[in-house]
């Protein structure tokens, strides 16, 4: 592949709390490539937000302490700029659509000025250039009669359409990251499937790489390029798509993928789920994160925490199964047809 | 639009109607009358009075006039008083009543959301701490102590303020101060409290995202979000300030409508209470459409319609 445009090495992130310290998120590294869309799954919990939050310098501090590591991005280290330097990154280089789209624009602010205020703090550009641009990208998200839209205010809007309009004022600026954080999760499945085509639309045209935070590995089949599954403020297993679906190492993603609805058996779905519960952060275990909930968990899984093992070059796994000297452990069969059905194939 | 404020109009028209109303009856129930202070007056006399001002004639006469009068904009003569019109008490005082109001409600606002918006920024930070305590000081000491301690302090020791009197505007700071600090203290713990709200929601967060820096977010985002709490209490502040200046006036020795107000009622001068009372009950519903129309225009999520009220 192409060089990466950012580029995470070993990244932590605390917070300080009444409670003590919350290790949130424990030496991940990951590299996005350019023009890529790279998922990021995990259980609710596991760190994306804050991990995709430290990259904007989001989280506030206190409580949160970049503890160590390094986020770089053109050459620079972005936990080393001032927050003067921060904002120049900020909806330029790398901008971010939210969740909840109900609540994440500004309700007494008219959706023109939401979208123009990025292009006139970055670009040297006319208000009615600005204005123009707007419109442009209200009709490339999809926004009908833009011209009388950009008048209007959000509640005026509805919540497939103010994703659209989060959508375009994190596009207004020509970011070369985009972060997307559960962009669809709070929107229902129908739009959910119009805003994800939106948004390969924007990338066949732009380029722009794309972090996806998601649960949901149906979209994540439908989205991304590479994978990378989160436990308990880790990276347990990071690869292609087709690797993570066809050939998943770790046992948490093997959960995870069993987790989803199978959608050939329409009667009595009852969804499998990963028994238990993530561990503590405030004190995390000292060896595998995942290993009380393992069914395949080894005595080493408690003692050490395991490195990544490479499985090809761009697929590596945090688990101990993966050592040489481990005993054989097969892939679960239900898991392994899951990808067929969520890609349109059949099994 | 047009439409609204006419409807809101015929609900002050009929609330007004209900005030009056009850206002005649109330003070009719209430023992004593005007002729009935300090001497005994002569029978004769009294009955002679009680004619005069119509006091013999049965409720219903007197509840007509009393209407007809107060729809023309008379409001009578004083019982009291020879010869004073309650119209003119009102016209002398009430100029010199809303001055000292409009300044009173100045500070209130513009301090009170100042104070409470630094106070949220820094917040868990010492001027967060200082500005409660200013907040908790002004919510805590009642606007005539606080209208003693001013004139104590500032008039007579330092004597860098007349003490009392009305003639100009020197005169009326200590007084408006004293009128403004409680509201003031509330409208900063309003303002710091809903501050502290926008400025942890999403579309802050998104619009920080966007690059925006710290203070434009803050000015240009979160304030306006904030302050529609503050405008609510707009319509009560301004009760506040009425019924505060009763005291204050008294203490400075303002020339204005309280002291009217409150000498009538001691003095059970009817149509005197009756004109004031109508009076305010006239400003403070203006008052509250007043709020109502600037609420609309800073929340366009409110739709001021005729009917059904719209929006969310
Ligand atoms: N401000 C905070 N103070 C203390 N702990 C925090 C704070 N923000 C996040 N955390 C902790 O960091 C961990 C990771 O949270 P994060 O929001 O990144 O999870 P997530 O993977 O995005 O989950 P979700 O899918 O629910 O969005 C959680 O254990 C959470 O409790
Ligand atoms: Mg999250």
């Amino acid at each position: 592949m192409n060089e990466p445009v950012l580029q995470m090495k070993d990244l932590h992130v605390d917070f300080s709390t009444y409670a003590g310290t919350v290790n949130a998120v424990r030496g991940v590294s990951f590299d996005v490539y350019k023009g890529e869309t790279l998922a990021i799954v995990g259980e609710s919990g596991s760190g994306k937000s804050v991990t995709n939050q430290a990259i904007m310098k989001l989280l506030p501090q206190p409580p949160a302490i970049y503890s160590s590591g390094e986020i770089l991005f053109d050459g620079k280290n972005l936990l080393d700029l001032s927050e003067k330097q921060m904002e120049k990154v900020r909806g330029k280089d790398i901008s971010m659509i939210f969740q909840d789209p109900m609540t994440s624009l500004n309700p007494t602010m008219k959706i023109g000025k939401q979208i123009t205020e990025v292009m006139l703090k970055h670009q040297k550009i006319s208000k009615n250039d600005a204005k123009k641009r707007a419109l442009e990208l209200m009709k490339m998200v999809g926004i009908p009669m833009p011209e009388r839209r950009l008048n209007q205010y959000p509640h005026e809007f509805s919540g497939g359409m103010r994703q659209r309009v989060v959508i375009a004022i994190a596009l207004a600026a020509d970011p070369k990251l985009l972060i997307a954080d559960e962009p669809t999760t709070a929107l229902d499945v129908t739009i959910q499937a119009q805003i994800l085509d939106v948004m390969k639309e924007i990338q066949k045209s732009s380029q722009t790489s794309i972090i996806f935070i998601t649960h949901d590995l149906g979209v994540v089949a439908n989205v991304a390029d590479r994978v990378a599954v989160m436990y308990a403020g880790e990276i347990v297993e990071v690869g292609t798509v087709e690797d993570i679906f066809y050939n998943p190492q770790h046992p948490y993603t093997w959960g995870l993928l069993g987790s989803m609805p199978d959608l050939n058996e329409d009667r009595d779905q009852r969804l499998r789920t990963i028994e238990g519960s993530p561990p503590d952060l405030t004190d995390p275990p000292k060896g595998d994160a995942f290993a009380p909930r393992n069914p395949y968990a080894m005595k080493i899984d408690y003692e050490q925490n395991p490195p990544m093992f490479k499985v090809n070059d761009q697929h590596f796994a945090k688990t101990w199964r993966l050592h040489p000297d481990a005993p054989e452990t097969e892939i679960p069969d239900i898991i392994k047809n899951r990808y067929l059905q969520y890609t349109g194939g059949d099994n | 639009m047009v439409k609204y404020i006419g409807q809101r109009l015929i609900y002050i028209i009929i609330a007004l109607f209900i005030i009056i109303t009850a206002t005649f009856f109330l003070m009719r129930l209430a023992p004593g009358n005007p002729f009935a202070s300090e001497r005994t007056v002569p029978p004769a006399i009294q009955e002679s009075l009680n004619e005069k001002y119509g006091l013999d004639d049965p409720w219903y006469v007197q509840y007509g006039e009393y209407l007809v009068n107060t729809v023309q904009g008379d409001f009578g003569t004083s019982m009291k008083y020879r010869y004073r019109e309650t119209n003119d008490m009102i016209a002398e005082g009430f100029p010199i009543s809303m001055t000292l109001g409009l300044e009173a409600m100045f500070i209130a606002v513009g301090m009170g959301v100042l104070i409470g918006t630094i106070a949220a920024l820094f917040h868990n930070k010492w001027p967060d701490y200082l500005m409660s305590l200013i907040a908790v000081i002004g919510i805590s000491v009642p606007s005539f102590v606080m209208a003693s301690i001013l004139q104590y302090y500032l008039a007579l020791k330092a004597g860098w303020f007349p003490i009392a009197g009305w003639e100009g505007f020197i005169y009326s700071i200590l007084p408006a101060v004293a009128l403004a600090s409680t509201p003031m203290a509330f409208i900063a713990k309003l303002t710091r409290s809903s501050m502290l709200e926008e400025t942890n929601s999403e579309y802050v967060k998104m619009a920080k995202a966007k690059g925006i820096s710290k203070w434009v977010v803050v000015f240009k985002h979160a304030l306006r979000n904030a302050l529609l709490p503050v405008v609510t209490y707009l319509a009560p502040l301004t009760a506040g300030i009425i019924t505060g200046s009763f005291v204050i006036e008294e203490i400075f020795a303002i020339p204005g409508m309280g002291k009217y107000f409150v000498t009538s009622i001691t003095n059970r001068d009817y149509t005197v209470i009756m004109g004031t009372t109508v009076f305010y009950s006239i400003i403070l519903l203006l008052a509250v459409l007043l709020v109502d129309i600037l609420y609309s225009f800073i929340d366009p999520r409110i739709k001021l319609r005729g009917g059904k009220s719209g929006g969310k």
